[in-house]
């Protein structure tokens, strides 16, 4: 009864946070209604036996991928609220679709499954689900893994490269300059006539 | 009431619908256009651990693991082409993206 009571709640939350983050006027609300999905998303993740993976989506998409919105977001100077405008009047055709994607998922859905009461519960072994994962994880997906991480790298050096820019006026040190300096460059010797001044 | 995998399906399928329904009706926004990404991206990852637990097979979650990084390093790519363009443009409408006359 409680895991049935659980799902439902999750599920229920995570769809209207989901409709907020397209229906919100305020992007940083969109944020806000994201974080909120993924959190229930990680719910259902638990209540489907996958506890790792479900932490591995509040670290990464709360605690990376939202701030990382959250900060551009913040720091793009656009007027938002302009950009609703056409929220309405694209509203008929994006509801069409939106149905008849929705109708053929289910009747896909439907169709394959029905005659099967299939439950969706955590397989109870000895092993727990982070123990289990990494057993396959290193041997059997091992070169999908070290995959994964050159595409973690490629986009942190892409994500580098396209955002950085050397601006004018910004003082840097130039150390062969400072070392190809000489005496006569830097010292200028005056000879001060008494009650003059160096004018 | 036992909860099937049906209705993990059905929740995906919400999930995703919303996330391209988000894309038809916010045409001018990009950031809001990454967000039903990540939304789509996370409907996906819901089917593949429900069929993954519904099947006895771990290869789902290992799938899901790599989805998830593919997602976090998609995000911050078009987050950073975004603020190149903005820093070019002094805008984001997407509506007048013609750069490249395409």
């Amino acid at each position: 009864m409680l895991p049935a009571l659980a799902f439902y709640a999750l599920s229920a939350v995570a769809i209207a946070a989901a409709f907020m983050v397209i229906a919100a006027r305020n992007p940083v609300h969109s944020v806000m209604f994201l974080i909120t999905t993924f959190f229930s998303a990680a719910g259902l993740f638990i209540l489907m036996g996958a506890e790792f993976l479900a932490l591995l989506l509040v670290m990464v998409y709360v605690g990376a991928v939202a701030v990382l919105f959250l900060f551009v977001v913040m720091m793009l100077d656009v007027d938002f609220a302009e950009m609703k405008k056409g929220f309405l009047q694209n509203l008929p055709v994006g509801a069409i679709v939106a149905v008849i994607l929705l109708t053929e998922m289910i009747l896909v859905g439907a169709a394959s499954l029905s005659g099967e009461a299939t439950s969706v519960q955590p397989a109870a072994e000895g092993v727990s689900n982070i123990r289990a994962l990494g057993d396959v994880l290193y041997t059997e997906y091992a070169f999908f893994f070290e995959a994964v991480g050159l595409i973690l790298l490629v986009a942190m050096i892409g994500a580098i490269v396209l955002t950085l820019r050397s601006r004018d006026g910004v003082k840097r040190q130039n150390i062969s300059d400072q070392i190809a300096r000489t005496r006569e460059d830097g010292v200028e010797l005056v000879d001060v006539e008494p009650n003059q001044g160096i004018g | 009431m036992v909860i099937g995998l049906s209705h993990y399906l059905v929740v995906a399928a919400i999930l995703f619908t919303i996330g391209v329904l988000g894309i038809f009706l916010n045409r001018k926004n990009v950031i809001i256009i990454l967000m039903c990404l990540e939304l789509i991206l996370l409907s996906v990852n819901i089917n593949f651990v429900a069929f993954a637990t519904h099947m006895g097979d771990l290869a789902g979650q290992v799938f899901a693991l790599f989805i998830l990084t593919v997602a976090a390093a998609e995000a911050a790519v078009g987050l950073a082409i975004l603020v190149v363009y903005f820093r070019n443009r002094g805008d984001i409408a997407v509506e007048d993206v013609n750069l490249m006359k395409g």
